[in-house]
């Protein structure tokens, strides 16, 4: 059973060190593959840390561990990402005309991987 | 300066101070960093923030092989020959990348897009493009972070997670630094955060307004009827963009009676549906302020040299990104032109990637047609694009190991300062090389 949520993948610092670090490295692999989810979601689906989920977008796929969001900083209905190469195999090619495919603001399929 | 110091090899275990290096790996291209270099490493690095901290420290000297053909070590010249082959040979060549070298090769990269009719882009297109359309559109009104520093007593950031992605921007340009009409810093300011996550940046804001997701236009639409004393419903504002309108009219209060405001934007607008309507909203709605007060617009930029490449690219060739030169003279079309769409529609039959890494960061349907096609690459360090090139540069690291400039995200140019030699040879010299060799192969099919 999947359900809608909108997804951001975006910039941590983390992720940001990890460039210089080698995107080879655990620490930036780690980073860009951990999905956060809003704590109130997490208890309404069941999820506890590090439950793998799969996330379905219209072109692409893929399965990621979860993790509560820190504090209030996620709404519910939001998930975030670290930008790297799973959130970016959730974008689309089409760009409508701009040169930008929509890569923040994804319209995204969440399903508990049993 | 320290810099007269030039590069000798430090690797006699004796310390070398580069006094005022520059940072090169994000936007603010802070150039006040105190570089401590020994045996051809930086082990300190003063006032650098997290992440210039780890750029500096995570910059060993590669050893892998300064050119690769096919996965297997070769010379550089052979390196030179076949990249030029490829790009001379083909039917629709790209250029992409460019935001993480220096203007000189940047301009560099720019006459080879001449001289074989194709393509260049920058990173700009999935970055900030839609702000440079908007530019177009609208106009910007703008300034320097200088002035930002000395006179901004309203600072709102839109989208926009300084905290995490430009460490040293609070306190060096817009919120801590005393002004010459601050005198007490950040109590002369207020700081407004507009975002749909409450990120780590809210807490250096004096107002948080959590939006909804994709509501960005809307809410820059709402302050826009405010500034013109409409009348707007509040139930309507409110479930639109999950803000009340009590709230946004308490910002356009603030907005009006501000000295000098600021609206500093991330790409939380321009990477969402919408896009560069998004960006044209938001420098609309800072025109519109002009007549009340002072208010400027200014895109918060990523990469070290995203700024340089606009710049470069726009003396080159009369536009920002996204520019084609198949017809001999330069034409601009965002959506036709740009890289993440010549590849997805798999156009494009040859490419060449400067530092940018598109194996990581495009769309699936783009991925694919690089892996299909020859492509160069040019990197400092191993990444998924490099390990698929046909052939793969290894190259100095622009600012630790070469000099040259290159522009802060307020379009002013800085200068480099490098800490040490590499063996690897630098973007500028393997760009030139292959543009020599260009330049032969075409006039050879001339005559």
């Amino acid at each position: 059973m999947s359900e809608l949520f909108v997804l951001i993948p975006g910039r941590t610092s983390k992720q940001g060190c990890g460039i210089s670090e080698g995107k080879f490295t655990d620490a930036y692999q780690s980073e860009t593959t951990i999905l956060q989810i809003c704590p109130k979601d997490m208890q309404r689906l069941g999820l506890n840390e590090g439950d793998r989920v799969r996330l379905s977008s219209e072109t692409g796929q893929v399965e990621v561990a979860v993790t509560a969001a820190k504090g209030d900083e996620l709404p519910p209905g939001v998930l975030f990402i670290a930008y790297g190469d799973l959130s970016s195999r959730l974008m689309g090619g089409d760009t409508h005309g701009s040169g930008m495919p929509t890569s923040k603001g994804l319209d995204v399929a969440l399903e508990k991987i049993a | 300066m320290s810099t007269a110091t030039k590069n000798q090899a430090a690797t006699d275990g004796s310390l070398k101070i580069v006094q005022d290096a520059t940072c090169t790996f994000c936007g603010c291209v802070c150039d006040d960093i105190d570089l401590s270099v020994k045996d051809n490493h930086i082990v300190e690095a003063k006032r650098a923030c997290v992440l210039g901290k780890s750029w500096f420290f995570n910059h060993y000297v590669d050893q892998r092989p300064s050119c690769l053909i096919s996965g297997r070590p070769a010379s550089i010249e052979e390196g030179i020959e076949r990249a030029a082959k490829i790009l001379a040979g083909a039917k629709y060549p790209i250029i992409y990348g460019l935001s993480d070298t220096t203007c000189e090769a940047q301009r560099i990269a720019v006459g080879i897009g001449d001289w074989i009719g194709g393509n260049v882009d920058t990173t700009t297109s999935v970055c900030h493009g839609p702000s440079g359309m908007a530019f177009q559109g609208v106009g910007e009104v703008t300034c320097s972070l200088g002035e930002i520093a000395n006179r901004g007593d309203l600072i709102i950031f839109w989208g926009s997670n300084p905290a995490e992605s430009h460490p040293r921007h609070f306190t060096k340009y817009s919120l801590m630094p005393k002004g010459m009409f601050l005198p007490n810093g950040r109590k002369d300011r207020t700081c407004v955060l507009v975002d749909v996550r409450k990120t780590k940046s809210a807490k250096a804001a004096d107002i948080f307004l959590q939006i909804k997701p994709r509501k960005d236009f809307e809410a820059l639409w709402i302050l826009r009827a405010l500034a013109q004393n409409l009348s707007l419903d509040p139930a309507e504002v409110e479930d639109e963009t999950g803000v009340p309108l009590s709230a946004w009219q308490d910002l356009m209060g603030r907005m009006k009676q501000a000295k000098f405001g600021v609206l500093l934007f991330g790409m939380g607008l321009t990477m969402t549906r919408g896009k560069h309507l998004n960006s044209e909203a938001l420098l609309a709605l800072v025109r519109d302020m002009n007549a009340y007060t002072r208010f400027v617009a200014k895109p918060m930029r990523g990469h070290g040299n995203v700024t340089g490449a606009d710049n470069v690219v726009s003396w080159q060739t009369g536009y920002p990104f996204g520019v084609n030169m198949s017809r001999g003279y330069p034409r601009f079309n965002p959506g036709e032109y740009t890289t993440a769409d010549t590849l997805a529609r798999r156009e494009a039959d040859a490419a060449m990637i400067i530092a940018s890494d598109p194996m990581s960061n495009f769309s699936q349907a783009a991925r694919e047609r690089l892996l299909a096609i020859p492509y160069i690459s040019l990197d400092p360090k191993e990444t998924p694009t490099t390990r698929g090139a046909t052939v793969a540069f290894t190259t100095a690291t622009y600012g630790i190991n070469t000099a040259g400039t290159v522009y802060r995200m307020d379009d002013v140019p800085i200068p480099l300062r490098p800490a040490f030699d590499s063996p690897h040879p630098s973007d500028f010299e393997i760009l030139s090389g292959i543009e020599r060799r260009v330049k032969a192969l075409k006039a050879a099919v001339r005559l």
